[in-house]
C-alpha cells in the first residue's frame, strides 16, 4: 500500500466517527453565512401561500387520494370522450378512403393476390388500424399527463404514495419509476436507476408492469365503453367508462403494493431505506411549449413504434390466417388450441393467439383480435380472412357478442388480462440490459402473467356461481 | 418577444447570433462544460436552452437518470454540454453523486456550471461549496429568479459572486432570461479571461484542519501541479473508495494530463441481496 494511503488511514484513525460530520457542518456553516448575507426578504408580501393551500389539500393523507383519484378520473374521462370524433374521422380517412384505392391500384397493375393482401390487408390495415385508434388518445392524454407534470403535481403522488411503498417494504422512489410506467414501461424500468438499493431496485423492476403503459390504455379505454358502459343508463355511460378505466389503473397499483410487499417478505427481505423527496414549488405548466414537446417526444415517438411493430405483426396476422394445413388455417388451429384454457379464465381462444402474436407490441391486441373473431366465426359478416376490419365501437360489441360470443365478462377479463400479463419484448430485452440476470428477468416476465390467470380464473369461477 | 429582443440587441451581452445550438454533435469539442446542481433546479432547462435539444424536462427531481450530453457552438469555440444527475452533496456514497462527482474530478471539465435554485439559496451552497473545494473553474447559474423575485425575495447576486469568487449570472431559463449572460461568463472563464477566486471552507474543525494540511503536503510532494490535492485529501480522510482506488491505480496523475473524460456510464450490476 502506498505511503499516502497509510498516512490517511492513520490521520483518519485519528479524527474519528465524526469526520463526516464535522465536515458538512464546516460546509452548512459557510453556505448558512454567504446565503443570509446575500438573501434579503420582502417581508410584506405573503410568501407561498397558494402553494401551501394547495399542498394542504392534494398531500392530505386522506384528500391528497380523493383529489389524486379525482385528478386521475377526469384525465382519463377527458381523453374517452375527447378521443371519439377524430378517432372515426381518421378511420373514415384511412380505412373507407385509402385502403380500396390501393386495392383498385394493386388490381390495376395485377399485383399477385397473396402480395397485395400481405400489404394492403395486412401491412397497411395494421398500420391504418392503429394510427386511428392510438393517435387521438394520445394526442389528449399525453399533454394532460405532461401538464400535470410541468405544474408539479407528480411530485405529491409519489409523496401520498411514499408511506404506502415504505409499508410494502419498497423503496419511496418506486412511485416515481411506477409514473414513467404509465408511458412505456421500457422507460419506467430504465427510470429505477434512481434507486440505489439493488434490493429495492429489483422490486421497483418486476412491479414496473404493473403500471399500465400506452400500448394498454387503448384495450381498456374500448372495453370500457362497449362492455362495462353498456351495463349504465347511456346518459352515464362515458363516465362509467372511465371510471373502469380508473379501477383497473387503481388495480394496478394495488397489485405493485401487494407484490412489493411479498417479495420485500420473501425473496428480496430487507428494510426500506430512507430518502428524501422534494416537493417543488407549484409553477404555471407552459400550455404551448408542453403541447409542442408533448406531441413531438412521446405521443409521435410512440405512434412510431407502434407503426413499427404493427407493420410486420399485421403481414403476420395475415399468413396465420391464410395459410392452410389439415384444411383450416393456422390461426385456426392455434385458436382451437386454446379455446378451452382461455374459456376456463373467463376468455377464450382468440385473445390468448392475440396475446402471442402481440408480444412485441400491446398496442395491436385488439386489431388482432377482432380480426381473428371475424375470420374464424361462423357468420364471417363479410370479412376476408387476416383483413382487420375497422368499426366503430357499436360494431365492434356487435361483432364480439354475436360471432365471437363475449359477454361483460369477457370484456372485463380481458380489462383485467390487458393489466396482468407478461411485459413485452422491449421491455423484457430492458429487464435483462438492466439487471444482466436471467432469474430475475424471468421472475418479471413469468409473475405477471401468472398473476394474470389466477385473477380471471377467480373472476370467471366467481361469474360462474352468480 | 420581438420587442424585447430589438431592445436587446443593441446590448453588449446580446450575443444571439454568436450561438449556434448543436445538438447531440459534440465532437471535437474545444471545452468540456459539466452542468451540476441539485435535483430540481432547471439544470435540464438549461441544457436544452443551450444545445437545442429537448431532453425531457419535468417538474420532479430524481428524472435525469444518466448523463446527458450536448454541444453548441459560440463565438467560433465548439462547447461540449455534460448534464450531470442532480444531486445535493457530493459526498456520500449513492450512485448519482457518484457519477456527478467523478465526471467533474475525472472528467475534468473547463468549466463547471452550477445551476442554482434562487429561492433555496443556502441549501443549495451546500454543493456548491463542495464543487469549489474540487475546481474554481465554475459559474453560477442563479436559475429561478423569476420564482425568487414572486416569493418576494431578493438576492444580493454581486455579493454572492464575491463571497463565492466566481461569476454568477441571475437567470430565468424557462424564459430564457441570462442565456446570453451565461454563455459569456462560459467562454470568460474557460479561456482564462476571468481567472476565479474560489471560495474555500475556511472554518474545519482544528483538528480536522491540522490532519487535512500533512495529508495536502504529502500529496502536493507525491503529485505535484495536481489542481484539487485539498479534495482529494478530504476524499482520503473519509476512506472514499473510488478516490482510494484512484491512487492505488496511480490515476490520480492523470487529473493533470487527461482532457477527455473516461468514465462512462455503466448499467447497475444488480444482484441478490441477502
Amino acid at each position: 500500500m502506498s505511503q499516502l494511503l497509510q498516512t490517511a488511514r492513520q490521520l483518519r484513525s485519528e479524527i474519528g466517527h465524526e469526520y463526516e460530520d464535522k465536515l458538512m457542518e464546516a460546509v452548512f456553516t459557510d453556505a448558512a453565512q454567504i446565503a443570509d448575507s446575500s438573501v434579503s426578504r420582502d417581508t410584506q408580501r405573503a410568501r407561498l401561500t397558494l402553494d401551501r393551500l394547495l399542498d394542504s389539500i392534494l398531500t392530505h393523507p386522506i384528500g391528497g387520494f380523493l383529489a389524486m383519484g379525482l385528478m386521475f378520473f377526469a384525465v382519463f374521462w377527458i381523453t374517452i370522450t375527447g378521443a371519439n370524433v377524430p378517432s372515426s374521422l381518421l378511420a373514415d380517412l384511412l380505412l373507407g378512403e385509402v385502403y380500396p384505392l390501393l386495392h383498385s391500384a394493386a388490381a390495376s397493375i395485377n399485383t399477385p393476390v397473396w402480395l397485395s393482401g400481405v400489404l394492403i390487408d395486412g401491412v397497411y390495415m395494421a398500420t391504418a388500424w392503429v394510427i386511428s385508434v392510438m393517435l387521438p388518445p394520445m394526442a389528449i392524454f399525453f399533454p394532460l399527463f405532461t401538464l400535470l407534470e410541468d405544474f408539479g403535481y407528480l411530485p405529491r403522488v409519489a409523496f401520498n404514495l411514499d408511506r404506502l411503498f415504505a409499508k410494502a417494504g419498497a423503496h419511496g422512489k418506486q412511485s416515481l419509476s411506477m409514473m414513467m410506467g404509465y408511458g412505456c414501461n421500457a422507460a419506467g424500468v430504465i427510470s429505477t436507476r434512481i434507486i440505489d438499493s439493488p434490493r429495492e431496485r429489483l422490486i421497483a423492476i418486476i412491479t414496473n408492469n404493473f403500471s399500465v403503459c400506452n400500448g394498454r390504455w387503448p384495450t381498456l379505454i374500448l372495453m370500457g365503453t362497449i362492455f362495462v358502459a353498456q351495463a349504465a343508463p347511456p346518459a352515464l355511460a362515458s363516465l362509467v367508462a372511465a371510471l373502469s378505466v380508473v379501477a383497473v389503473a387503481g388495480l394496478g397499483i394495488l397489485m405493485t403494493l401487494l407484490v412489493s410487499w411479498a417479495l420485500s417478505r420473501t425473496w428480496l427481505k430487507g428494510e426500506a431505506s430512507v430518502f428524501s423527496l422534494e416537493l417543488p414549488p407549484y409553477r404555471p405548466p407552459q400550455i404551448l411549449r408542453t403541447l409542442y414537446t408533448s406531441v413531438i417526444d412521446r405521443t409521435l415517438i410512440v405512434l412510431w413504434r407502434a407503426v413499427v411493430m404493427a407493420a410486420p405483426a399485421g403481414a403476420v396476422i395475415w399468413l396465420v390466417s391464410n395459410v392452410y394445413i389439415d384444411g383450416a388455417s393456422v390461426a385456426a388451429h392455434m385458436v382451437n388450441f386454446l379455446n378451452p384454457f382461455g374459456l376456463l379464465l373467463g376468455l377464450n381462444g382468440v385473445i390468448l393467439v392475440a396475446y402471442i402474436v402481440a408480444i412485441p407490441a400491446n398496442e395491436i391486441i385488439i386489431p388482432t383480435i377482432l380480426m381473428l373473431t371475424l375470420t374464424l366465426g361462423s357468420n364471417s359478416m363479410g370479412a376476408q380472412a387476416g383483413v382487420m376490419l375497422e368499426l366503430d365501437s357499436a360494431a365492434v360489441h356487435t361483432v364480439l357478442t354475436q360471432v365471437g360470443g363475449w359477454t361483460l365478462l369477457t370484456g372485463v377479463n380481458l380489462m383485467l388480462f390487458s393489466l396482468l400479463h407478461n411485459p413485452c419484448s422491449t421491455t423484457i430485452v430492458t429487464i435483462w440490459n438492466e439487471t444482466k440476470n436471467l432469474k430475475w428477468t424471468a421472475v418479471a416476465t413469468l409473475l405477471p402473467i401468472a398473476l394474470g390467470f389466477l385473477v380471471t380464473f377467480l373472476t370467471a369461477s366467481l361469474a360462474r356461481t352468480l | 418577444m420581438s420587442a424585447k429582443g430589438e431592445a436587446c440587441e443593441s446590448c453588449p451581452a446580446y450575443n444571439h447570433a454568436a450561438l449556434k445550438k448543436m445538438g447531440i454533435d459534440s465532437e471535437g469539442a474545444d471545452y468540456i462544460v459539466a452542468l451540476a446542481g441539485n435535483p430540481n433546479t432547471g439544470k435540464s432547462t438549461v441544457f436544452n436552452a443551450l444545445t437545442g435539444l429537448r431532453q425531457h424536462v419535468g417538474n420532479w427531481s430524481g428524472k435525469t437518470v444518466s448523463r446527458a450530453e450536448g454541444g453548441y457552438n459560440y463565438n467560433a469555440m465548439k462547447y461540449k454540454l455534460v448534464d450531470l444527475p442532480g444531486t445535493y452533496s457530493l459526498l456520500s456514497t449513492s450512485t448519482d453523486e457518484e457519477i456527478a462527482r467523478d465526471f467533474i474530478l475525472f472528467g475534468q471539465p473547463d468549466v463547471t456550471v452550477v445551476v442554482v435554485d434562487a429561492t433555496r439559496l443556502e441549501r443549495n451552497l451546500n454543493l456548491t461549496l463542495q464543487i469549489l473545494e474540487i475546481t474554481g473553474r465554475v459559474v453560477i447559474a442563479l436559475n429561478l429568479m423569476d420564482e425568487a423575485e414572486r416569493h418576494g425575495l431578493q438576492i444580493d447576486v454581486r455579493h454572492l459572486a464575491r463571497s463565492l469568487g466566481v461569476p454568477v449570472v441571475p437567470m430565468a431559463a424557462r424564459q430564457l432570461q441570462g442565456v446570453p449572460e451565461l454563455l459569456q461568463a462560459i467562454e470568460q472563464v474557460a479561456s482564462g479571461a476571468i481567472v476565479t477566486q474560489p471560495h474555500h471552507i475556511s472554518k474545519y474543525d482544528p483538528a480536522l484542519e491540522q490532519a487535512l494540511n500533512t495529508l495536502v503536503n504529502q500529496i502536493e510532494a507525491e503529485y505535484p501541479g495536481l489542481p484539487n490535492a485539498r479534495w482529494v485529501a478530504l476524499r482520503l480522510l473519509d476512506n472514499d473508495a473510488s478516490i482510494i482506488q484512484a491512487v492505488e491505480e496511480k490515476r490520480l496523475g492523470e487529473l493533470r494530463l487527461s482532457q477527455q473524460p473516461t468514465l462512462t456510464r455503466q448499467p447497475l450490476p444488480v444482484e441478490m441481496v441477502q
